[in-house]
């Protein structure tokens, strides 16, 4: 019931949208520049037949994944070292701000120019750009992180493992899901971008192949294919599992 | 069951917001006897809680030492001033996680939970439960331990008198049935003669032992109005002091 109801909602919401889009097209009447959702999913079509779609989304959600995986990993090492050291936080976090404003081209293009235009440097490059993303908001968590819990799971003798599995990381779940929300959409967009600039393949490498045609159904396929991947994540991974990990609150 | 003997030659709580540093405690002493309930009375921000947390190993910015009867480390509990509950796991699980594993510590945690008349919550969580409850739950949690020490922060601070006499009742009977040492802090001078065997009154600061006062009612007198005000009175200084 519940489960029905959100997704009517989304349908509904996704409905709306579609039907705006469609009507403005008609009235535009300049389909090489707005296509109508009909000729959108028609190119999505043709381009699913030629299997180009799904090795490119394949090969583009390899690298969001990868990306996605070693920012979380490292920024939220980064963000709970910042968090709970202060010496650290005043030593490192100027960086954080740092990198956290530096334009995500210059980072790509100065991994593409340091280590090459190989898949390692587009990764690095996407990650790099999120790192500090995930530290600033896993910082906050850290140095949200419970004094009286922590002094209660010492006086029982808790241990490291059990400390941090039962007491440390239920706290910092809220901030992993809100930096994992986040930073999925950034990573979606930067990937896109290091693809265009330095990848022989990718939904980034298509879209840039179909700007020069100036195929704007193509470019709107893909972002569509693109857009239904993302909610898919939404719905089927990230809220699912936000509601587990708060199944507690009253 | 454990004796422990506090020696501590100073602790200065730290200068915060403004506020210079003060010292809490000076070439303080104190012995417990093993298997003793000892109560500490004396008024609110005097370094009470401060003296617990360190005997519990939780606060090791003083010079001095705690030393214990029967060996370093001795198992503790502590029940805080708040329930200090793992909101994100249920009862059982809050009362099962400084035990052990396995099914011998599952056994003890049940008992002790039905104990208290917890049985129904096991599965439920803490923020689902009222205030007495929640107390309850780290009631339980303490005595599923077995401590050889138990210490304990006004932890019937904030419920109505009912519940908070319910809870002494149930903290009695525990004790009688699972004998251990005690320290007990408050700042109620009728919930120190009703439930402890010797009760300290501190003043301060830096904190000193004002009168130490032997409690020698039975469980009845305990009870008994005019048995516990008797006591009372000596303990807030109206009668002889048994060592003083």
């Amino acid at each position: 019931m519940a489960v029905a109801g959100r997704l009517g909602w989304w349908a509904l919401s996704l409905a709306t949208f579609v039907a705006i889009w469609w009507v403005v097209a008609l009235l535009r009447q300049d389909f090489r520049l707005l296509p109508t959702p009909d000729l959108v999913l028609a190119a999505l079509i043709a381009a699913a037949k030629t299997g180009a779609l799904l090795t490119n989304l394949l090969i583009t959600m390899a690298r969001v994944a990868a990306s996605f995986f070693i920012a979380m990993v490292l920024g939220s090492a980064l963000g709970i070292l910042l968090g709970m050291s202060r010496t650290a936080d005043r030593l490192i976090g100027p960086w954080v701000v740092l990198f956290l404003n530096l334009p995500a081209l210059v980072i790509i293009i100065l991994c593409y120019v340091w280590f090459g235009l190989i898949e390692s440097a587009a990764v690095a490059a996407v990650a790099i750009n999120k790192i500090p993303n995930v530290a600033v908001t896993l910082r906050e968590g850290a140095a949200a992180l419970s004094r009286d819990l922590a002094e209660m799971a010492a006086v029982y003798r808790f241990g490291r493992w059990k400390t941090l599995r039962h007491v440390i990381l239920p706290q910092l779940s809220p901030y992993f899901a809100a930096a994992a929300r986040s930073g999925l959409a950034l990573v979606w967009k930067i990937v896109l971008v290091v693809e265009l600039l330095g990848r022989p393949n990718g939904v980034g490498f298509e879209l840039q192949t179909a700007f020069q045609l100036f195929d704007v159904a193509t470019i709107l396929a893909y972002a569509l294919a693109f857009g239904l991947i993302v909610q898919a994540i939404e719905l089927g991974i990230i809220q699912p599992w936000e509601r587990l990990a708060n199944r507690w609150r009253r | 069951m454990t004796g422990v003997s506090i020696e501590i030659d100073e602790k200065v709580f730290p200068a915060a917001g403004g506020a210079p540093a003060r010292p809490l405690y000076r070439d303080f002493r104190l012995e417990l006897a093993d298997r003793s309930f000892v109560a500490l009375l004396g008024p609110s921000g005097l370094g009470k809680t401060t003296l617990l947390n360190m005997i519990a190993g939780v606060d090791h910015g003083f010079s001095g030492r705690i030393s214990f009867s029967r060996g370093p480390n001795p198992r503790i509990a502590y029940v805080f001033q708040s329930p200090r509950l793992l909101p994100w796991r249920t009862v059982l699980q809050n009362v099962l996680l400084p035990l052990p594993p396995g099914a011998e510590s599952l056994k003890r945690a049940r008992g002790v939970l039905s104990d208290m008349g917890l049985a129904d919550a096991e599965e439920v969580y803490p923020e689902r439960l009222s205030l007495g409850m929640q107390r309850r739950v780290a009631l339980a949690r303490a005595f599923a331990l077995e401590p050889e020490l138990l210490l304990m922060d006004e932890p019937f601070v904030s419920l109505d008198e009912a519940n908070a006499n319910r809870l002494r009742d149930l903290l009695a009977e525990l004790i009688e049935a699972r004998p251990t040492t005690v320290l007990f802090v408050t700042h109620d001078s009728h919930e120190a003669v009703r439930l402890a065997d010797r009760v300290v009154v501190l003043g301060g600061p830096p904190v000193r032992v004002v009168r130490d006062v032997r409690v020698e009612l039975s469980r009845e007198g305990r009870l008994t109005l005019g048995e516990v005000e008797r006591v009372r009175g000596t303990v807030l200084g109206a009668g002889p002091t048994v060592a003083a």
